[in-house]
């Protein structure tokens, strides 16, 4: 209970401090975004909307530093997150929400996909070390070098744009309203095939080395030994005692490498044109449109929290003696 | 294959009484150059190294220069083709080598010497200062990188490669520093540290002489991951636009093929060679990074090379062999396969 605890408040803390950077990051860095802005937008933007992006910037002079980072939480805590200019005058929560669905769909199933079918590849690899299994390792390593776009490039060009199976852009079929429909729902199925295989093509070969590192590792171990010359079954050794044990440290990578995995899909929806947070950001930075990339942030920095934390239970699940510590 | 000579008897005591210790630096430096993996990733890095530095030179064209040849397949004129407004794509890549090579290690220096100097202080001095720093670390590794990079570039009027590098080196090097951190923590517990204290050496000697040395692997092996994390998050800001687009590097390149429709325009030879070349660049550190691995983790390299010499014997090697077999005379010579190289750092890569 109290391991728990800690790990709470380290996510709290971890949390305040993300939403912190998030609202020092415009004041330090050099020149006016508000400005800009408003040069860009000539005249367009009402003087409530310039007063409202001052004081989210900070850059209302009128106010201490203080003031403004004690109304940005308020603000925050209201769900209110500024407006939007690339879709002025909707509220950046708005379309946060929007997207987020999209996002979460995708990188929830890909990446369950990835971390399993991964893992099992490694316990199977590393089962096999010393043999013709090593020599998938140096292509592991190739695929793991590749931009996550690049791969997105090259399959949305084999196989949406000559073979034509997968729409090569979008998350559903315009022709279907967005909705609890079959049509709509199996259109968007469809849609997420090439990202979400893309995805798990660049994020599986991390999982194969740091299982097949482990399985090698925890396979000179007395408990693999005696379990071997009990004359266990082979299949039984090798996933309950040895798989078991050699999981755990990639169960706590899966946690860390969260972070790259969230951050390689928001790229993967900005070349699939995927209605998620990530495509949301990619039109956020073609217009400047601070707001609307402060929100994006902070929505996806909470998300890796939380899946970091639901990561964390699960590894006191798998691993008794963290349980015990507490 | 290759042959590591262990070099008489004190060397072969070093590597049986601490396993975890790393090698002495000499050592861990001439092995490398005999670790094929290691040697093949040199050579990719020297030529593209090489290609940095004279890339400009070389380049037959201009590379922002148009020209009437529009989406030119590869030809005797154009190597690689040309793009949609008739610019050089061979040159464009020439060119663009030079950003990509020096924010990316220009940014895994920074942030290597971040990751050391809050990793090493955090794991030597304890206490207070140890619970503080890795709070810090550890939020920054759990704050997505890659957004916080693009809202740090976005905001930045015209990010050029100094300001993305150093953007890239404040947010990628909590990784390193967490390894290097539990590392000094086993070192400042060994004897001969112990010794050193007790002769009164000063701190500072004893960080820079004691621990540094043994600690140079781990530092290496970090500084490459954070090159590939760094060329890799680059190459990406550069495709979405984020950084300057004015300036040549790979991902600009592909940055103005994707902007301009080449996907559907079926321009193969636009945005391949650029993604190759990062991924021949990222193998090639990934590659060197397998040799240095192989001198951190010497429990692996026995096991896997006790696989390879099981497997000469026509012995399966599975789970549940202990590894004591030993070839000729001990601690003379030890042969070890080139073929089974891991790494933990395959994730975060």
């Amino acid at each position: 209970m109290k391991f728990f605890l800690r790990r709470v408040a380290f996510y709290l803390f971890t949390a305040w401090a993300a939403i912190t950077l998030n609202f020092f990051i415009p004041r330090l860095l050099p020149g006016d975004p508000v400005q800009s802005l408003i040069n860009k937008f000539q005249g367009r933007l009402s003087t409530d909307a310039v007063a409202s992006l001052y004081v989210l910037f900070g850059l209302n002079k009128h106010t201490t530093v203080w003031q403004d980072y004690v109304t940005y939480w308020q603000n925050l805590f209201k769900g209110d997150l500024g407006i939007s200019f690339t879709y002025f005058p909707t509220p950046v929560s708005e379309i946060l929400l929007q997207s987020l669905p999209w996002t979460l769909a995708l990188v929830g199933i890909s990446t369950v996909i990835g971390f399993a079918l991964g893992t099992l590849a490694g316990v199977g690899l590393g089962w096999r070390r010393g043999t013709w299994a090593d020599n998938i390792l140096p292509v592991t390593s190739f695929f793991s070098s590749i931009p996550y776009f690049w791969l997105g490039l090259i399959a949305i060009s084999i196989f949406a744009v000559n073979l034509g199976w997968f729409p090569a852009s979008g998350g559903y079929d315009p022709a279907t309203v967005p909705g609890w429909s079959w049509d709509f729902i199996s259109g968007a199925i469809y849609h997420g095939i090439l990202p979400a295989l893309t995805i798990i093509a660049s994020s599986i070969s991390g999982w194969i080395l740091s299982m097949r590192n482990m399985m090698v590792t925890v396979s000179s171990e007395d408990y693999v030994t005696v379990s071997q010359a009990k004359g266990l079954p082979e299949r039984k050794v090798m996933l309950g005692y040895a798989a078991r044990n050699a999981v755990l440290p990639s169960v706590s990578g899966f946690a860390l490498s969260l972070g790259f995995i969230v951050g390689g899909t928001l790229v993967a929806e900005m070349v699939f044109s995927y209605p998620g947070v990530g495509y949301v950001l990619f039109q956020a930075i073609g217009s400047k449109d601070y707001p609307l990339m402060q929100g994006v942030f902070l929505v996806v920095t909470i998300s890796v929290l939380v899946a970091n934390m639901l990561a964390d239970v699960a590894y006191t699940f798998l691993d008794p003696r963290t349980r015990a510590e507490g | 294959m290759s042959v590591q000579a262990d070099s008489g008897v004190v060397a072969g005591i070093t590597v049986d009484s601490t396993p975890v210790l790393a090698p002495r630096r000499r050592r861990s430096t001439l092995g490398i150059f005999r670790n094929r993996k290691a040697v093949i990733g040199l050579c990719i890095l020297g030529f593209f190294t090489l290609i940095a530095i004279i890339g400009p030179y070389i380049a037959p064209y201009d590379p922002s220069a148009t020209s009437p040849d529009s989406l030119q397949p590869p030809s005797p004129e154009h190597w690689l083709g040309t793009t949609i407004t008739g610019q050089d794509i061979y040159s464009q890549l020439l060119v663009g080598t030079r950003g990509v090579m020096v924010v990316g290690f220009l940014a895994g220096f920074l942030a290597t010497i971040i990751s050391v100097i809050v990793g090493v202080t955090a794991g030597f001095l304890g206490g207070t200062s140890d619970e503080v720093l890795s709070l810090v670390s550890n939020v920054f590794l759990v704050i997505p990188a890659l957004p916080l990079i693009i809202i740090i570039a976005g905001l930045l009027p015209s990010a050029g490669g100094v300001t993305i590098a150093l953007v890239i080196a404040l947010t990628g090097w909590a990784w390193g520093s967490r390894i290097l951190r539990a590392q000094t923590l086993s070192l400042r517990k060994r004897d001969f540290v112990e010794a050193a204290r007790a002769n009164g050496e000063p701190l500072w000697r004893i960080i820079f002489f004691e621990i540094m040395p043994n600690l140079t692997a781990i530092i290496a092996s970090g500084f490459i991951g954070t090159v590939i994390f760094a060329i890799l998050s680059e190459v990406t800001l550069a495709f979405i636009g984020v950084t300057s687009i004015s300036t040549w590097n790979w991902g600009t390149v592909l940055f103005w093929a994707q902007s301009s429709q080449a996907l559907v325009l079926g321009a193969w030879w636009w945005f391949v060679p650029a993604g190759l070349c990062i991924a021949a660049v990222g193998t090639s550190l990934t590659l060197i990074n397998f040799g240095i691995d192989e001198f951190v983790n010497p429990r692996l390299r026995s096991t896997a090379a006790n696989a390879g010499v099981l497997r000469k014997k026509k012995i399966r090697a599975r789970i549940g062999f202990t590894p004591v077999y030993r070839e000729g005379e001990p601690a003379a010579s030890r042969t070890i396969p080139a073929a089974s190289r891991t790494t933990k750092e395959g994730v975060n890569a």
